[in-house]
């Protein structure tokens, strides 16, 4: 039975995982998958079901108004990662012979973190001489995530800190229709809140979905879709602004609602934030949805966590006749465990990375991997 | 209330036209029913339509006034839904009179998205794209007249075109010179005449400063040129010389902006470009045809040509972080 060790880090959390893919012979074989459906984490007949062992996370917190720097970001991932490792290994209680391979990310994501998580992933696979397996990201987020849902061939919205985009699946590659033009829509949740000095722990974007809740004013902002295309950045800006005149409201010099009369507040902000670039990016789903005739949406990335954006897209898959899937944020955020998945899928196929090849590199597009473990 | 673009008065009797879609239910009583449930969201139906208890088939979203009016029964419907898109239905009906065809887009609420912006946005993209549309037919190119608009409600109707798609024309290039027993001597001068024709009406597009944003071919029409009565007739075939004889004629602005940038102007290039490559892969070959017209179309098409250059070699998009 294979088992892969997953390392992640290509943002500011670390993450080691260890997964078992139950029906070794032949993982991609509808029949034997259905045989180890009891004692499977989750099982579906169109990919092989899979157990996890271990699945920590470690997460370097900034204070409030600042963001993580790639150079801090890199030193909390090599003074952890060891820690974890070994954590995750007791806690799977398994031999170290039973190791298949290391996975680690290869990228997309921030150069300096990625490294130290590389050499970490080199040295353990030196050192117990196993394969190295290097895997995207993104594709990572997409096989767990079907994994855990059961969501055969869903259209994907990957919405994170540092991606946005709308894919599917066709003749063996992840295709993008549809992305962020310039910056993700987690990095445009995050700047807004450093203006707003609201807390970094456990996210910046979870702190603004608890504040929007007790949003009431929908204040205008830019809408920026280009047919399956989104813009954030003209929209950060004018909500930053909006944010710095709030910061200079006094009782004397009120900003009230024109048609209420209430006043503005900071989670008048966040809900509009929220409202504005959570219904873009349910639009270019649907537009991705009607475009490839798909049923299904998956959520994957840290902002799929948020539960509103996984209301409105739960409302448009079903006013289609769709339905949406998503999960919860041990596997929506950054983890070990997406990045052994989708390692030990690969190295089903034969796939290794050897280790003058076992480089990280900032950009990886999410079509340039061959998804040759899909039909 | 609907307000009319190009024909400014609004006749209360027409709510007594005939405009009842063929599922719609036949009294006035579960007429209003259905009205009411159209703005609510609808789950689990596998399609657009839904199942109620008397096993009627009714439409997920009902037409806003004037388009949801009563017949009497067994009346015969002249409203039919054409297409279902990401955000808007497109129906044939009748705008007025009876006498004048036309196409009606209702872009339905979206109950996922805040009532506020919802309103905004609908009303943005009505009013923007029967701009684009007015802007190109006071400037001369060929694209169907506005009738009339509701923003509040969410509908635009626009003159209904005859003819076929540069699509099925091209695809039914075959069959249409068997039924006509033309010889092939001609060779590609068909085909070369439609690039030529399709070329310089992009151009015409480009030339009054609007982007289409979603060119293909199944969103040029072939109008035939008429010289009758306008409207309802339709052409012979055997009178025609080739299969693609007509004015091309631009739909679907849905997308459409209006820009003067060189870099829009050779992004619409470079969709039409792919979209002839997927879609008609045996023609590709002849759309260099399409851009030899295109640069000789207006002044400045030369400088989009040089662009276009560069968009091929990055794609459409930038390769980015992620």
């Amino acid at each position: 039975m294979p088992i892969a060790i997953g390392l992640e880090g290509s943002a500011n959390k670390l993450g080691v995982g260890i997964i078992l893919h139950p029906s070794s012979s032949t993982p991609s074989s509808p029949h034997d998958s259905a045989h180890s459906e009891d004692e499977a984490f989750t099982s579906k007949p169109t990919s092989p079901p899979v157990q996890i062992l271990a699945n920590l996370r470690h997460t370097f917190v900034s204070p409030p108004g600042t963001g993580f720097l790639p150079k801090d970001t890199a030193a909390h991932h090599r003074r952890w990662v060891v820690r974890l490792t070994k954590q995750a290994l007791k806690q799977a209680r398994i031999q170290l012979e039973d190791v298949d391979c290391i996975c680690y990310t290869k990228g997309p994501g921030m150069g300096a973190p990625l490294g130290a998580v590389a050499i970490a992933a080199r040295t353990l696979s030196q050192l117990w001489d196993k394969p190295l397996i290097g895997v995207n990201h993104c594709v990572g987020h997409i096989e767990m995530g079907r994994a855990i849902t059961g969501a055969e061939n869903p259209v994907v919205l990957y919405v994170s800190g540092g991606n946005t985009q709308v894919i599917a699946y066709s003749a063996q590659r992840y295709r993008i229709f549809g992305e962020a033009l310039d910056i993700a829509v987690g990095n445009c949740l995050d700047r807004f809140a450093r203006v707003l000095n609201i807390s970094n722990d456990p996210a910046p974007g979870y702190n603004i979905e608890q504040l929007a809740k007790d949003g009431k004013c929908l204040l205008e902002l830019p809408y920026a879709v280009k047919g399956m295309d989104v813009s954030f950045s003209g929209i950060l800006a004018r909500v930053e602004e909006l944010a710095r005149r709030l910061t200079t409201t006094t009782s004397t010099n009120p900003w009230l609602d024109p048609d209420t009369g209430l006043d503005i507040t900071k989670s008048d902000l966040c809900f509009t934030l929220q409202e504005t670039v959570f219904a873009m990016l349910v639009e270019i789903t649907e537009r991705a949805m009607a475009h490839v005739g798909a049923q299904q949406v998956l959520i994957v990335g840290g902002v799929g966590c948020n539960e509103r954006l996984q209301q409105m897209m739960g409302i448009m898959a079903s006013e289609r006749g769709g339905s949406v899937y998503a999960t919860d944020e041990r596997f929506c955020i950054d983890n070990g465990i997406m990045i052994a998945h989708a390692g030990l899928l690969a190295h089903g196929k034969g796939f290794e990375t050897k280790l003058e090849e076992s480089t990280f590199t900032q950009r990886f597009r999410t079509d340039e991997v061959l998804v040759n473990w899909r039909d | 209330m609907p307000r009319a673009l190009s024909i400014t008065t609004h006749n209360a009797s027409l709510g007594e036209a005939p405009l009842t879609p063929e599922w719609h239910s036949r009294t006035v009583a579960s007429e209003t029913a259905a009205h009411k449930m159209s703005f609510t969201a609808v789950p689990t139906a596998s399609n657009s339509y839904q199942l109620n208890d008397s096993n009627e088939v009714q439409p997920l979203h009902s037409l806003p006034p004037p388009f949801t009016t009563t017949s009497s029964p067994g009346q015969t419907s002249s409203t039919k839904l054409i297409r279902q898109g990401a955000e808007a239905l497109l129906y044939y009906t009748h705008f007025l009179s009876p006498s004048l065809p036309c196409a009606l887009k209702y872009r339905p609420p979206k109950s996922y998205r805040h009532p506020i912006l919802d309103k905004r946005l609908t009303r943005a993209r009505i009013l923007a794209e029967a701009r684009v549309l007015v802007r190109c037919k006071r400037e001369g190119v060929s694209v169907p007249a506005v009738l009339g608009a509701g923003w509040e409600e969410g509908w635009i109707a626009i003159e209904w075109v005859n003819g076929s798609t540069v699509r099925d024309a091209i695809f039914g290039r075959k069959t249409w010179r068997q039924e006509n027993q033309a010889s092939y001597e001609g060779g590609e001068k068909d085909l070369v005449g439609l690039m030529h024709k399709i070329g310089c009406a992009v151009g015409k597009l480009h030339q009054v400063g609007v982007i289409h944003g979603d060119l293909t071919t199944s969103n040029l029409m072939l109008r035939p040129t008429v010289s009758g009565a306008e409207g309802g007739e339709e052409p012979s075939a055997t009178s025609a010389a080739t299969p693609f004889d007509g004015t091309i004629t631009l739909i679907d602005f849905g997308l459409a902006a209006q820009s003067s940038q060189e870099e829009d102007r050779a992004v619409d290039l470079y969709v039409l470009e792919r979209a002839f490559g997927s879609t008609h892969p045996e023609v590709e070959h002849l759309f260099p045809e399409v851009l030899k017209a295109y640069g000789e179309s207006y002044k400045g098409a030369k400088v989009v040509l040089r662009k276009l250059e560069d968009v091929r070699m990055r794609g459409r998009k930038k390769s980015m972080i992620g």
